[in-house]
Parts: C-alpha cells; sequence; structure tokens
C-alpha cells in the first residue's frame, strides 16, 4: 500500500484517526495528521481506503 | 461487498460538488459496475469550498489547488461527465432528467446533490461591489475587489462573514462585521465563546456591529456605498459582503413529485422514493435518533453522506440503513482553529472542560437538557476528538473530563 499526504491541505478533521487509528494520528498543537505506518499490512487496507475517502479535504491518496 | 443483484443499472447524480463526487466515488468502490453519469451546472471538476474564504481568498492558494481529484482520477472512474449545464426539470415517472442544453438524461436510481446557493439582500444582484461567496467565481470576485483594499462592510456573522472578515483585514482593509445575532458566529457558538471570537476580531482591527439587521445596501451610480442598518444608521462602504446563508437549489424539482421543503426531504436512509435518493447541502433527512429533521451544510457530512447513499442505493431501499453521523466543522480565523463536533443550536449549557477562554485554547461541552450535544474546541484539535464519542453518545454532561 502507498499511502501519500498532502500536509499543507490538511484540515485537522480527524476523520482519518477515526477511520484508521492505527496509521494516522494529529498533531498535539493545530491537528495536522500524522502519518503513523507508511506502509500498514494489508489487513488495514479498507480502512486507510475509508480515512482517504472521509477526508474533507482529500489530503490522502492510496494505492493499493 | 459487490451490487445486489436488483441493484439500478443506471445511475445518475445531479450535483458535482463534493457529495456528488462522494456518491460516485462511493459507488465504484462498493463494486458498482454499471453506467454512471454526473452532471454539473459548473464547468469545473470538483472543487473544494472551504478553502474559498480562507486560503483561496487570501491568495495562498490559487484556484487548481482547490480541485478536489485530478482529471485522471476522475477518468478512473469511468463516468459520463455533463459539467456547465445544470439539470432543470425531472420526470420521476420515465425517469428522466432534462438538461439545460435540452438533453435528457434516463436512469434507473438518481441522486440529488444539486447543493445550495447563496442567500443575497434583495434587490443587490446587479450592484457592482456587492459579494456573495460560494463559488470559485465568487471568491476570485471578492479576491480582486479587495485589492484595492476597500472599506468592507460584510453583512452576516456566520462562517462565511467571520472568516472573510478576518481574511480581509489581514489584506489589509477596513472591515466591519455586521450580524444579527449578540456575537459573532453567536449561532455556532454561543455567547461566551463568541465574546472570545469578538476580542480576537476587535484585536485585529475589525469593527462589529452585533444585534442588528442590514435593511438594504445603499448604492451610487450602480455602486455599493454603504449599507443602512435596522436602527437607521448608515455605514460607508466601497464594498459589501453578503453572508447570510444558503438556500437548497430544489427548483428544478418542481413538478417532479420529489418532496420538497426545506431541501430534499428524505427518510432517515436519505431516500426521497421514487428511485431518488439525496445527499450533500440540499438534503434534509429525518434523524432517526432526534426524530428531527436535519439538513447540514458542512464539508464532512457532504462528504460521509455520499458514501452512505452509495451504500444505500446498492443495498436497496428496503435495505438500505439509517444515515446517522457526527456532524463536523471547522471555521480558521487568524490563529484560532475552531471545531465542533455535533449540533450546538440549542444548547442550554455550555461548559469548558479543558483550556480556557483567556489561554485560547479549550475544549467546551455543550448541553441541552443535561445531554452532551455538541463538543467544540479551539486549538486542541488532537484534545477535542477524544470527546467526539459524548456527543455521539448523547451522554450526560458531567462536571470534569472526558470520559
Amino acid at each position: 500500500m502507498d499511502i501519500s499526504i498532502d500536509f499543507d491541505k490538511c484540515c485537522g478533521a480527524g476523520q482519518c484517526v477515526l477511520a484508521a487509528p492505527e496509521v494516522f494520528d494529529q498533531r498535539d498543537e493545530d491537528g495536522v495528521v500524522v502519518l503513523l505506518d507508511d506502509n500498514p499490512p494489508a489487513g488495514q487496507t479498507e480502512n486507510v481506503v475509508q480515512a482517504a475517502a472521509a477526508c474533507p479535504a482529500a489530503v490522502i491518496q492510496v494505492r493499493v | 461487498m459487490s451490487a445486489a443483484p436488483a441493484a439500478p443499472s443506471r445511475i445518475a447524480v445531479v450535483g458535482a460538488s463534493a457529495a456528488g463526487l462522494s456518491v460516485v466515488e462511493g459507488l465504484r468502490r462498493e463494486g458498482y459496475t454499471g453506467s454512471l453519469t454526473l452532471i454539473g451546472e459548473e464547468a469545473h471538476l470538483p472543487y473544494d469550498r472551504p478553502p474559498l474564504s480562507k486560503q483561496l481568498l487570501s491568495g495562498t492558494w490559487d484556484t487548481d489547488r482547490l480541485r478536489l481529484r485530478g482529471k485522471d482520477d476522475i477518468a478512473a472512474l469511468g463516468l459520463e461527465l455533463r459539467l456547465g449545464s445544470p439539470a432543470v426539470a425531472l420526470d420521476t415517472r420515465t425517469r428522466e432528467i432534462t438538461v439545460a442544453d435540452g438533453s435528457l438524461v434516463g436512469y434507473d436510481a438518481l441522486v440529488v446533490a444539486t447543493g445550495t446557493r447563496a442567500r443575497r439582500l434583495p434587490g443587490t444582484e446587479s450592484v457592482r461591489g456587492v459579494h456573495v461567496l460560494r463559488t470559485l467565481e465568487d471568491a476570485v470576485a471578492l479576491r480582486e475587489g479587495l485589492a484595492t483594499r476597500p472599506r468592507l462592510v460584510v453583512v452576516g456573522g456566520g462562517f462565511v462573514g467571520a472568516e472573510a472578515a478576518a481574511v480581509a483585514c489581514g489584506l489589509g482593509c477596513e472591515v466591519t462585521l455586521v450580524t444579527d445575532t449578540a456575537q459573532p458566529m453567536g449561532d455556532a457558538l454561543g455567547d461566551e465563546l463568541g465574546a472570545l471570537l469578538r476580542t480576537v476580531h476587535h484585536e485585529h482591527g475589525v469593527r462589529i456591529d452585533s444585534g442588528v439587521l442590514v435593511d438594504e445596501v445603499l448604492t451610487d451610480g450602480g455602486r455599493a456605498s454603504g449599507v443602512r442598518l435596522a436602527d437607521g444608521r448608515t455605514l460607508a462602504a466601497d464594498a459589501v459582503l453578503v453572508g447570510i446563508g444558503a438556500r437548497p437549489n430544489t427548483e428544478w424539482l418542481t413538478g417532479s413529485g420529489v418532496p420538497v421543503g426545506n431541501g430534499v426531504e428524505c427518510d432517515a436512509t436519505l431516500y426521497a422514493g421514487s428511485g431518488v435518493w439525496a445527499a450533500g447541502d440540499v438534503a434534509c433527512w429525518l434523524n432517526a435518533r432526534t426524530g428531527e429533521p436535519w439538513r447540514i451544510e458542512h464539508r464532512t457530512n457532504a462528504a460521509e453522506q455520499g458514501l452512505a447513499v452509495a451504500r444505500n442505493i446498492l443495498a436497496g431501499p428496503e435495505r438500505a440503513t439509517p444515515f446517522d453521523p457526527v456532524p463536523y466543522v471547522w471555521s480558521d480565523q487568524y490563529d484560532l482553529k475552531i471545531q465542533i463536533y455535533g449540533r450546538t443550536r440549542g444548547a442550554d449549557e455550555v461548559r469548558v472542560v479543558e483550556g480556557s477562554t483567556a489561554g485560547r485554547k479549550l475544549v467546551a461541552l455543550y448541553g441541552r437538557n443535561g445531554r452532551t450535544c455538541a463538543a467544540v474546541g479551539i486549538n486542541m484539535a488532537r484534545a477535542l476528538r477524544g470527546y467526539r464519542a459524548q456527543v455521539a453518545a448523547a451522554a450526560p454532561l458531567l462536571t470534569g473530563s472526558a470520559a
């Protein structure tokens, strides 16, 4: 799985963390996304795809 | 999950913004391989609206950055994409949409995602220097209008008005914000947090006239020259931004039999009957938990609702499941990041549970009849997320920290 993130566009909604808490977190200060695992196991695919779909700023790109 | 055997073979989505895009992407993700038509009034590929009043207006981003997906991603969805021409009529008996260019689009299932348009003050449509802020063109026109550093009056203290006021004053304009609420964003934040916001706007030089309506825009030679307030005062202006909310784009459904009131009236599953579903700002659905009709004009709602409609179309009306979100919206003003989970309107109690208004870093819980109905964070994005579950469960509003 290849995940790329446009950090500058992140609005800090945290929807990705709700969808895939093992892959994404947020910075304390401004809520910007933190990528915990840039190559998560296949079992996380559905969650990561859901995170990308739920992101209100469309900053997460996933290639499976 | 693959499409159910009874799944429609032709799906049309009217509205090519965040909600419409979310529907078509959701359908393909769920395995739908049938014909998919996306009809949009605007000529642009789907773009994002929240940055219009922030990064686009301030000049931080150019228009290309607003695009929600690249051309290749859109092409990969295998759509019949019909942009630049709005749907103008619907016949639910023949299941055909009439598009403004005269063509007809047939469907088995239809999603109405036509969104909302900015409300205007009566009689100001053709007055130069009067702006609304809803589309890319609106934002570009306002940005150009602000380049001469006009005296700007912002009518309306909601998200659009407050954000645009912050940006305009950052650009060197002389800004007055007029709102009929007691505080800027008072509808959404209440008095205590609204007062904090007022202070911050003041510090940056924005004047705020609150608790007063605007009667009319004054003109001089076809150009805005000021506004007259309901209390008789007038404010001089070279430009006026009207941010007084939006109304659903439902006129094209007249005579179709699709139930329309405050938007497209749907059941709890976003189904409006006769093969018609709705998603995004235009959808007014029955909230299964509260028993109230909800219509939410938030960016996150558009995405979530689009995905929910995609799943429900493929499940079919009989097996569709209720849409039951925790609404989420954010606003960036100056160095404040304001985030809201749930619905603050109707709250009868507000408790700051982390941080403080003085520190401009806080989490506040909003309660209604003793139950948590919303959580609001200012500059505490990560901490706020922990309170979402409390909002989702409408948990008793207790003193103290997060459950």
